[in-house]
């Protein structure tokens, strides 16, 4: 009823190739803009922003990172983490070595370093495939973690081994470090995110993202119709790294504000890769929709006993949560393999032909 | 600095060869126990494509189970029995819940759910057994712990007992297996389906048996890895890394291949050993067993893209 597209006729190839086919979709994404730009800014407490708004557009933003690659290229990645990081220790040493740097610009840079080491891992794509790339990255993610607390260079030599974020201004308005903000984090965050958004779903739907389907779904049919699956696997791993990268980077600077080396080891990475799986491969709103029920669930989950009255240890809280999360992937995996991106695409077609059946 | 790459650590380890000899023992030692959590992994992995990412959850929790009943007051030898009946329960409930709804996913759907069984097998671990290190029983089960000291050449040697029992039980495990696998009905079915589920199935095989079968092998040889380890190291879910220690293993060996799984544990577990003791100690600052053995794999793979005893890729269009 409420997406019934009677009416809307289109005339071209164009409109029919459109970024919006049906105009319900449009407005709903207005509505959610919306919600992201003013609503929640606007009723959201120093609380929610901490612990649900800001990681679950950091986390959205890494797994479409690790979708790009996994999702669309079909290159399956263990090594999130380690990018992630990689970004991280950039941004930090860019703002150590040069205080005057704006820092959205530092974070939007740092990407760049870890898009050139995600090339440098890539490179053995090219003949490895499968779970044994899977742990091939695994190579990346366990030495990169071990240089990140070798290299004394990389955290200026404090004795804690750790990286503090320093108080960052931008335009006169603290953005990052103990000082600042949580909205204006937020804001920064949000901007970023919907910044590289648009970017994906435009990438995917290009050329680009047309070859990396075509290396997914078989890369030697690929190869013989005259994409280049060198250049392909590679940009493919330079995109994601990227995008792996700043979300790192937004990770420490935006969220944590402070970070060990091994805040970025495997549970990190595999925290991603879930979010991507859950929500959908191949798909951009499902990064979205599985870091909600990823970030979200573990909150829900820790406030549930205490609003019921039931006396339960904060240990054994935090025991049921990784019993539940388990339990959850695998149902999740049962009702709808393809993620709940996929979920929402049959909803939406039910809503489209409702109340017929078919 | 060429010099420290490539003359010094050759010439300590002419000088002092009874240090080489207890690096190299210590090598082995925990490359027989990679060795055999890749086994657990090749068995599930051939007959089903499952690569299944729980096995180092399956050593903690067989651990686990084991050392817990004991403190329950259950004798030594009982609590084996009911560890490996809860290593069964386990097979036939992962089997059950997991993996039949998930017949014919994609590979990488499947691989998800042995981690989302490792993160439910971690949470349930801890609310019944507790978090905290517990020690292996290790003098209730039999297990020697003196240990042996020779003196090779004037110098000195020592080997521990409980390594020498884990090599040996090891040993015989694995001869158990291949003769299972090669002489009784149920090992060739197993060995079918790893080679070609339809076929496999056509001539009556069971699938389901099979499956429950072969994680329950598994569960036997977590079991063991169990023990062995967790007499070296005391039980906790740290053990879990020794899981990935297994992939590197995998990947170098083949993931088809027992033999390869054997060979690449042992390569691995006495390659990074020296690398360490002999290069990333004095060198790098140490610690480097946590990334040499995938570098090492890496590298062989990009020569041998199948790993050293993997069957041929063959690609179609």
């Amino acid at each position: 009823m409420l997406y019934r597209t009677a009416g809307q006729f289109k005339t071209s190839y164009q409109a029919d190739q459109a970024l919006f086919p049906v105009r319900q979709d449009a407005i709903l994404l207005g509505i959610i803009l919306a919600f992201a730009w003013v609503i929640f800014p606007l009723t959201a407490s120093e609380f929610t922003f901490q612990t649900l708004l800001i990681p679950i557009l950091i986390y959205s933003l890494a797994a479409m990172g690790l979708n790009i690659l996994t999702g669309y290229a079909g290159q399956l990645s263990l090594g999130t983490a380690a990018f992630m990081g990689v970004g991280a220790y950039a941004c930090y040493k860019m703002v150590t070595i040069m205080p005057w740097m704006n820092p959205v610009v530092a974070i939007l840079l740092s990407g760049v370093f870890s898009a050139g080491i995600g090339v440098a891992f890539g490179i053995p794509s090219l003949r490895i495939k499968g779970f044994y790339l899977a742990i091939a990255t695994l190579a990346a993610q366990f030495f990169l973690v071990w240089l990140f607390e070798k290299w004394a260079w990389l955290y200026n030599y404090n004795a804690s081994g750790a990286i503090q974020v320093p108080n960052l201004k931008m335009f006169g308005v603290y953005v990052a470090g103990p000082q600042a903000d949580s909205m204006v984090q937020y804001f920064v965050v949000l901007a970023i995110v919907t910044l590289m958004t648009m970017l994906c779903i435009n990438l995917t739907r290009g050329n680009l993202g047309r070859t990396w389907k075509a290396t997914r779904d078989m890369d030697i049919a690929a190869e013989l119709i005259g994409i280049n699956l060198m250049k392909s696997k590679l940009t493919a791993f330079a995109v994601s790294s990227y995008i792996v990268g700043v979300a790192g980077a937004l990770f420490v600077f935006m969220w944590r504000g402070a970070a060990e080396p091994n805040l970025f080891d495997i549970p990190l990475s595999f925290r991603v890769l879930f979010i991507a799986i859950i929500g959908g491969l191949g798909s951009i709103l499902g990064n979205y929709l599985g870091a909600i029920l990823i970030v979200g669930l573990p909150v829900v989950l820790n406030t549930l006993p205490a609003a019921f009255g039931i006396p339960v240890s904060s240990s054994m809280v935090e025991h049921l949560n990784i019993m539940i999360v388990g339990a959850l992937i695998i149902f999740f995996l049962i009702i709808e393999p393809h993620g709940l991106a996929q979920l929402w695409r049959l909803i939406r077609e039910k809503l489209i032909i409702w109340p017929f059946p078919h | 600095m060429l010099n420290d790459i490539f003359i010094k650590p050759f010439v300590d380890m002419v000088e002092a060869p009874d240090f080489l000899l207890q690096v190299l023992w210590e090598g082995l030692v925990s490359g027989i126990l990679y060795a055999l959590i890749a086994l657990g992994f090749v068995l599930i992995f051939r007959s089903s494509r499952i690569f299944n990412f729980a096995q180092g959850i399956m050593v903690v929790f067989a651990a686990l189970t084991l050392v817990g009943l004991h403190e329950m007051g259950v004798p030594a030898w009982i609590s084996v029995g009911l560890t490996l009946a809860v290593m069964f329960v386990l097979a036939v409930t992962i089997e059950r819940v997991v993996l039949r709804p998930l017949v014919g996913q994609p590979d990488i759907i499947l691989f998800m759910a042995t981690i989302g069984i490792t993160l439910f097998l971690i949470g349930f671990g801890e609310i019944i057994f507790g978090g905290e290190n517990k020690v292996m029983i290790t003098e209730e089960l039999g297990i020697p712990t003196d240990s042996v000291v020779l003196e090779p050449w004037g110098g000195l040697l020592i080997l521990e007992q409980k390594d020498i029992t884990a090599v040996v039980v090891a040993a015989l495990l694995v001869g158990a297996l291949l003769l299972f696998l090669n002489k009784t009905r149920m090992g060739r079915a197993i060995r079918a389906l790893g080679d070609d589920h339809q076929a496999a199935l056509s001539v009556g095989i069971s699938l389901q048996t099979i499956w429950v079968l072969v994680w329950f092998i598994a569960g036997i040889i977590a079991l063991v890895t169990g023990i062995a380890w967790g007499a070296r190291a005391g039980v906790s879910f740290a053990l879990e890394v020794i899981a990935y220690k297994a992939l590197p293993v995998l990947m170098l060996g083949g993931l088809e291949s027992i033999t390869g799984a054997i060979i690449g544990g042992l390569m691995i577990g006495i390659l990074e050993k020296v690398f360490e003791i002999y290069w990333g100690q004095p060198l790098l600052g140490g610690n480097t067993e946590t990334w040499f053995a995938f570098v090492l794999a890496l590298i062989v793979l990009l020569f041998r893209p199948q790993g050293l005893f993997g069957e041929k890729i063959i690609e179609r269009v």
